[in-house]
């Protein structure tokens, strides 16, 4: 372990990498993380279904570029496609388990979840799936970064812009902000809160169905790869606490980056275990900064 | 309500009544039916190994097939046929010990083939122990199933802590004739974190000690992975003269990829399952030039047989009988291996008795076109070695062991990034 911290200090270069591939692919996690964030903030749905909704956006991918359409242009029509899916599946669903308590919400989303994985499975065997891009690796001075890491970040900001925009600025995005405040206030001022639920679903969908078509450029899918991403989603939902878009973005490109560091230091068996030691440590701080905060309030 | 209890209890107490009965009744003779020699496989149809599953299948039928067609078994003096009853074990290792059980209790199966994969093998072979029914398996190649003292489980393959170790001997043998002592070379290993990668693992790691080689990264990677770029960096900092890799299709095709996405400029790698996950057809051959992938079988090996010839045509019998395959898989033609052992230990064993056919099995001394096949006290083929292909030009060629090489290994590789 001091070993690998060494060859950090020795060899600077080696620190750039890890950090420059990490906040390059922070950008994806951020974006299911705030797909699970409005989910879970607008209707109190913790959806364990989240990394699975991103690997079926990932085949998706798959599938276009079986049908000779290049992963890029797959990103709309996975947002699409997931879309209406989460439309669907809100319908037939989530409807049901919206006002029920947690766990009702949990077994619902967690049996969804075993439902896309063994679907994904019949339709595409076990083995791992590949959107290749094709745009090869960009050298600068002595990294080697590939360039699929760039474009990928780049898709994830433009979609964050718009979705941000969107629940600024239009009547929808309103109506989900306002449902997630006080639904009952908000039934009461006109608004269809059940079509609001509808589309906040179908939206962490499409988010999730988007960030899926980058995962599969930019590594690889397989109908079981779906819980990682879940658990990376809460980690950062977690840290960041809801509602709280910048903290997703901060934690989610901060998560990209641990992991790489923990992965180089502690060896890559240890780089989940150091993405949840560190979501042990934001906690207590958290919890201590309350106890204090309550103090004072006392 | 009590009606419906009532008709529960009775529903109950006939369900019992249909299983025990029809437990006494199937055992009776139905290892041999006719003139039909009756073998059992739990196999992977559908699940994660479905893919894998299916090879071994295909492979178990085609070598049941040929028997057949070629005059059958000869016991005492009449002629049998082969016929395997499969049950799907969805790939699940509970299901797979249930369906043991059932083949062996209800459907009277008193001979078995494997199923595939190592964790599958452990699950079935308490099962076949307990009832003293030899299995001859194909597709489970962990060492430790073969340290548990089994009397009735025997593998046609090899061992897999075989796999990658033939790379660490090649590695020595290219620092001597570069004038470098093999204590000099530096290993890097990344290996999955599961039963048949830490066996391979074991394996590099005894060949290392031996030639006393220095292991600079020991990375073990999570089992859902997707990313090795901190591993991989690591290898570009410390710069190996080996990396060794393991992790099934997933790791094989993760690997080819960001080594060649990250240019890492190790003059020579090998990883398992490279032909599994078709890392020449899906990265190109100038970017997986030069590396080392471990194979049970080749096509292009000169064993053979009476019954199917040569390993070549083998390979093209397989092609012609089932659809959809451009490469044979080993899996596939280990399968068939172990069919050939079922028939040989029959006509010599001249008999139908399940203790005196394990004793034909463990004295099994043959060559076939997947290698000789020999077991040891343990049950583990002792006679064919694993090879390593190393691809060139986009092409497997054998570079290991040297007495059934088909070209030299090419060192330092030359990939085309």
């Amino acid at each position: 372990m001091f070993d690998n911290i060494s060859i950090l200090f020795q060899a600077p270069i080696f620190a750039v990498d890890l950090l420059v591939q990490g906040l390059l692919i922070g950008g994806i996690f951020v974006l299911a993380a705030y797909g699970l964030a409005l989910v879970w903030g607008v209707m109190n749905v913790k959806n364990l279904a989240q990394g699975d909704m991103v690997i079926l956006g990932g085949y998706v991918a798959y599938q276009c570029t079986l049908w000779g359409i290049h992963p890029i242009l797959a990103l709309p029509i996975a947002f699409v496609v997931l879309f209406v899916l989460g439309w669907g599946v809100y319908a037939a669903i989530i409807r049901r388990v919206v006002d029920r308590d947690m766990f009702t919400s949990l077994l619902a989303t967690f049996g969804l979840s075993l439902l896309i994985q063994q679907a994904l499975n019949l339709r595409f065997g076990p083995e791992v799936k590949i959107a290749e891009a094709g745009f090869g690796t960009f050298d600068i001075g002595e990294l080697s970064i590939p360039a699929i890491r760039f474009v990928g970040l780049g898709l994830a900001a433009v979609l964050a812009i718009c979705i941000v925009l969107f629940m600024r600025n239009s009547r929808m995005g309103q109506a989900i902000r306002a449902t997630s405040q006080d639904p009952r206030a908000a039934r009461v001022l006109g608004i269809n809160t059940d079509q609001v639920y509808a589309f906040t679903y179908a939206l962490n969908a499409a988010i999730c169905g988007a960030a899926g078509v980058l995962v599969a450029m930019i590594w690889n899918i397989q109908p079981f790869y779906g819980l990682v991403h879940s658990i990376r989603a809460f980690i950062i939902v977690t840290a960041a606490g809801l509602g709280n878009l910048p903290g997703v973005i901060v934690a989610g490109f901060g998560l990209g980056v641990w992991e790489n560091y923990s992965g180089f230091i502690f060896g890559a068996e240890f780089a989940v275990a150091a993405v949840v030691g560190l979501l042990v440590v934001v906690l207590m701080v958290r919890l201590f900064q309350m106890y204090r905060l309550r103090q004072v309030v006392r | 309500m009590r009606f419906l209890k009532m008709d529960l209890r009775a529903a109950t107490v006939a369900a019992a009544l249909t299983v025990s009965l029809g437990l006494a009744a199937a055992p009776a003779e139905a290892k041999v039916e006719g003139d039909t020699i009756i073998l059992g496989s739990a196999i992977s149809l559908t699940g994660k190994y479905s893919t894998n599953g299916i090879h071994a299948q295909n492979g178990y039928e085609l070598g049941v097939k040929m028997i057949n067609d070629n005059g059958g078994v000869k016991v005492g003096g009449k002629s049998y046929k082969l016929k395997v009853v499969y049950y799907d074990d969805e790939s699940t290792p509970a299901r797979g010990a249930q369906l043991a059980e059932r083949l062996i209790n209800q459907d009277g199966v008193k001979y078995m083939l494997g199923p595939y994969s190592s964790g599958l093998t452990k699950a079935i072979a308490p099962v076949t122990e307990k009832y003293k029914i030899p299995m001859v398996e194909a597709e489970g190649a962990s060492r430790s199933l073969f340290t548990q003292g089994y009397r009735y489980l025997f593998a046609v393959l090899s061992t897999s802590e075989q796999y990658l170790a033939s790379s660490i001997e090649l590695a020595a043998e290219i620092a001597k004739k570069n004038g470098k002592k093999p204590s000099d070379v530096k290993v890097a290993m990344a290996f999955e974190n599961d039963p048949f990668s830490l066996d391979v693992r074991a394996g590099v790691v005894d060949d290392a000690k031996r030639f006393g080689m220095k292991i600079v990264i020991d990375d073990k990677l999570p089992r859902d992975l997707s990313d090795m770029t901190s591993t991989l960096t690591k290898v570009k900092a410390l710069k190996p003269d080996l990396l060794v890799i393991s992790g099934h299709s997933k790791g094989a095709a993760t690997a080819a990829r960001q080594i060649a996405e990250l240019k890492i400029s190790t003059p020579m790698i090998a990883m398992t399952h490279c032909e599994a996950a078709k890392v020449i057809s899906k990265f190109g051959a100038g970017a997986t030039e030069g590396i080392l992938c471990p194979t049970q079988w080749a096509e292009t090996l000169s064993y053979k047989d009476d019954l199917f010839g040569t390993a070549a045509e083998y390979d093209a019998l397989f092609k012609k009988s089932f659809e959809g395959y451009k490469n044979v898989p080993y899996q596939a033609a280990q399968a068939t291996a172990a069919v050939m052992v079922w028939k040989d230990a029959f006509e010599r064993a001249n008999s139908f008795d399940s203790e005196a056919l394990r004793d034909a099995i463990a004295d099994t001394d043959m060559d076939t076109f997947y290698g000789g096949i020999k077991f040891s006290p343990a049950g583990n083929n002792i006679a064919k070695p694993m090879v390593l292909r190393q691809i060139q030009d986009g092409n497997l060629n054998v570079v290991a062991p040297l007495k059934w090489a088909s070209s030299e290994a090419r060192h330092p590789r030359q990939p085309k990034y």
